[in-house]
């Protein structure tokens, strides 16, 4: 690895890595780490959707024939971290709140440039430690939540080396979320008031709080679960005198927030995205800023949902369901104001807006199901059944990964300066929403019906429905094919985009494409009006 | 990359934008101590929750004892003065004498954490003997590793404070501000911890 040195230190240019090799590099730049993220989280989601196709192809008949049971816990829990801890968190926040949030607050980087590449960097080697931990002993096999006593009493070598990994990755994102907040209250550009910074930057604020408030302490749960594994303590094992219930309230004191951390900045991105392809102001701006804030004070106190099962007493269910079906305020608030945002707008029907108006559909799925089962009488019913699972995948597939495609679609021409190929993109949309649709809302009915999560083999009358799911994973894995075409073709042979090629008036879009080292030639403009779309063009080019 | 070449005629603004800039490492520190403040958070939960819920078995319930902790609290209180007089005598350019009282500070942080180990060994239970044993020993033991640490940094800053060729500078103050609020965090923590642990 070369070590590049601080920009403004360094006169000696020949010590920077230069083209694509930069991207190995302890780069200090905001944009290489963004895209070192991005590329990073995809590899990991091509590992964690090879194991989501396993999974599917398991439970495409009712026996356990595929592969052995054991196998497939690991298979199932190695899914769920990669995809929760090494794909969508870093990408949404880190690939994306990097790439971004320098330009959108007017600076020519983040506030901790070398906090920042320390960050990505315990990443690849802790993802890669969570894959080979297969290779030692056989993977961690207690899930992504590993509860105890399960992740106590399965073989210990995966699940500490699970732990390990999950600390490493919690530990880069809390340096992540302090670099984002430092960066949008301290760095702004003189001049750039908070109310004028675009969105995303207060989804990134939002969930970077999150992060700083909870990930600390989903690291000290998983310490004392070590412990109890290693040291033989019984913090969590009820044979020692221990409390189950406690890793539980700990756990979810994160992984409840840990949602938002996962959709807040796909909030934050599908408001940078519509008001660019419907041609029209964002809805709502104040109420949109509010609501994210009332999502995350709210989201730091609806964890016991989670539980309803766990022996809470009644008052704490009573609390939770108040708390959790109050989110539904905010969060409806946003939907309907990206709804008004479309309304009536001049929409240009491309990849970039298909994938987030696929993203407003599924989420409102995926948001009346969570109200659902926020109802104690409901929830103790599909408790650990499919239906939890396709909730979950409706917020976290059908919400954040859509985005991060749209996002792709979106950003590709200003991180590259090539347009990518539209009707593969239109393919790719296509594909995906009904791939995902016909996997993910078959499972609803299963999980009615009494089908529990996390096993391999079920009842047989569940097997038609399963493999109606199975063949909707099949087209979703299928989904990337067109994707990676439309990637690698459009590098070598797209059309070049230009510096604005989506006429947006975000800052990003007012530099050239690929944007120079430091963002900007000269001063970083002041961009007051963000959304300013359908009012004198012209006139807003006048600031810059 | 167009633009590498004019970079360099960039950076020579933007070091002279940033000279201007204020400094936000503080700030980031605060925001890392409010994190690591969480961790202790969810540690005091879990340990209250036990108390709650979780009842011990027939006799093993301890008395703590109290002289060795009330000792400690008293070393880290004054050790939390003399680390502010470090800052002051440094701030009046007077690098010795900032450099003794750091010293003493890291002094007075050694004997707690021998004061600690001589309490561990004096203790009628050992980590996995019960609940509370373990929470206790989790506790201390995460709080006197944050001690070391300090303790380390206090050493580090007490040499680059040296006279000649020191890097802390009464111009350079951040690190010694930063070991300093760290410091007076710890001390903070440690005095919610003997309040929670040993008086309720």
């Amino acid at each position: 690895m070369t070590i590049s040195i601080d920009p403004q230190k360094t006169n000696n240019e020949s010590l920077q890595p230069k083209g694509w090799l930069r991207y190995f590099s302890f780069s200090l730049d905001h944009k290489v780490i963004g895209i070192q993220y991005l590329v990073c989280g995809f590899l990991f989601y091509l590992i964690g959707g090879t194991l989501a196709s396993a999974i599917r192809i398991e439970l495409a008949s009712p026996m356990s024939d595929f592969m052995p049971r054991d196998v497939y816990n690991q298979v199932l829990t190695l899914h769920g971290t990669i995809m929760i801890f090494l794909w969508i968190v870093p990408v949404v926040n880190g690939a994306f709140g990097n790439y971004l949030i320098p330009f959108y607050v007017g600076a020519r980087d983040m506030a901790f440039p070398r906090l920042n590449a320390v960050a990505f960097w315990l990443i690849p080697p802790s993802g890669l430690m969570l894959v080979a931990s297969y290779f030692v002993e056989g993977a961690a096999q207690a899930g992504w939540t590993a509860y105890p006593p399960l992740s106590i009493t399965t073989p210990q070598s995966g699940q500490i080396i699970w732990i390990l990994s999950v600390l490493l990755l919690g530990g880069s994102s809390i340096f992540g979320g302090i670099n984002f907040i430092a960066t949008i209250i301290k760095l702004r550009r003189p001049g750039l008031k908070l109310m004028q910074l675009p969105m995303y930057c207060w989804a990134m604020l939002g969930t970077s709080l999150l992060v700083v408030l909870s990930t600390p302490v989903l690291a000290g749960t998983l310490i004392l679960l070590s412990f109890d594994i290693i040291a033989k303590t019984g913090f969590f094992n009820p044979v020692l005198g221990g409390n189950v219930v406690v890793y539980q309230h700990l756990f979810w004191f994160y992984s409840h927030p840990a949602v938002y951390i996962m959709v807040l900045p796909a909030f934050g991105l599908v408001s940078e995205i519509l008001p660019v392809h419907a041609r029209k102001p964002l809805f709502g701006y104040t109420t949109m800023v509010f609501s994210i804030m009332g999502i995350v004070v709210l989201g730091l106190v609806v964890w016991a949902h989670h539980m309803f099962t766990s022996g809470t007493p009644p008052w704490m269910r009573l609390f939770f369901t108040i708390a959790t079906a109050f989110i539904a305020v905010p969060t409806g608030i946003k939907f309907f104001n990206w709804v008004a945002t479309l309304w009536g707008g001049k929409i240009s029907i491309n990849s970039a807006i298909l994938f987030s108006c696929g993203f407003i559909i599924n989420f409102v799925f995926g948001g009346i199901t969570g109200v659902a089962l926020a109802q104690v009488p409901f929830d103790i019913h599909v408790h650990d059944t499919y239906f939890v699972v396709a909730h979950f995948h409706y917020i976290v597939y059908g919400g954040t990964v859509f985005i991060i495609f749209s996002s792709i679609y979106h950003w590709f021409p200003k991180v590259t300066g090539k347009m990518l190929n539209e009707k593969l993109g239109i393919l790719h949309f296509i594909i995906t929403f009904i791939g995902f649709n016909l996997c993910f809302a078959p499972q609803h009915w299963l999980g009615l019906n009494g089908m529990p999560r996390r096993v391999a083999e079920y009842d047989p009358q569940f097997q038609f429905v399963n493999q109606i799911s199975s063949l909707g994973a099949l087209m979703m894995a299928i989904s990337t094919i067109p994707f990676l075409i439309n990637v690698f073709h459009s590098l070598r042979n797209g059309r070049d985009a230009g510096d604005n090629p989506w006429d947006a008036l975000t800052p990003e879009w007012l530099t050239s494409s690929p944007p120079p080292v430091e963002n900007w030639e000269g001063e970083a403009p002041l961009v007051e009006e963000p959304y300013g779309y359908g009012k004198q063009f012209s006139e807003q080019n006048k600031n810059i | 990359m167009t633009t590498l070449d004019s970079s360099k005629e960039i950076q020579k603004n933007n070091s002279e934008v940033n000279e201007t800039h204020e400094d936000f490492r503080m700030f980031g520190l605060i925001t890392f101590l409010i994190a690591d403040g969480m961790t202790f958070a969810g540690f005091f939960a879990a340990y209250l929750t036990y108390k709650a819920v979780n009842p011990l078995p027939d006799g093993a319930i301890y008395e703590l004892e109290l002289p060795i902790p009330t000792l400690n609290t008293i070393l880290l209180l004054v050790s939390s003065a003399t680390f502010h007089k470090a800052g002051k005598a440094l701030l009046k350019d007077k690098n010795s004498d900032s450099q003794k009282w750091l010293f003493f500070t890291a002094f007075l942080g050694i004997i707690f954490l021998i004061c600690q180990l001589f309490e561990y060994f004096h203790l009628p239970f050992g980590l996995t003997d019960n609940l509370f044993a373990s929470t206790f020993y989790a506790l201390t033991g995460f709080h006197g590793l944050h001690v070391t640490l300090g303790t380390l940094m206090i050493l580090i800053i007490a040499w680059q404070s040296r006279i000649n060729g020191g890097r802390l500078t009464s111009q350079n103050m951040f690190p010694l501000e930063a070991v300093e609020l760290y410091w007076h965090f710890v001390d903070g923590i440690w005095v919610i911890l003997f309040i929670i642990l040993y008086l309720l």
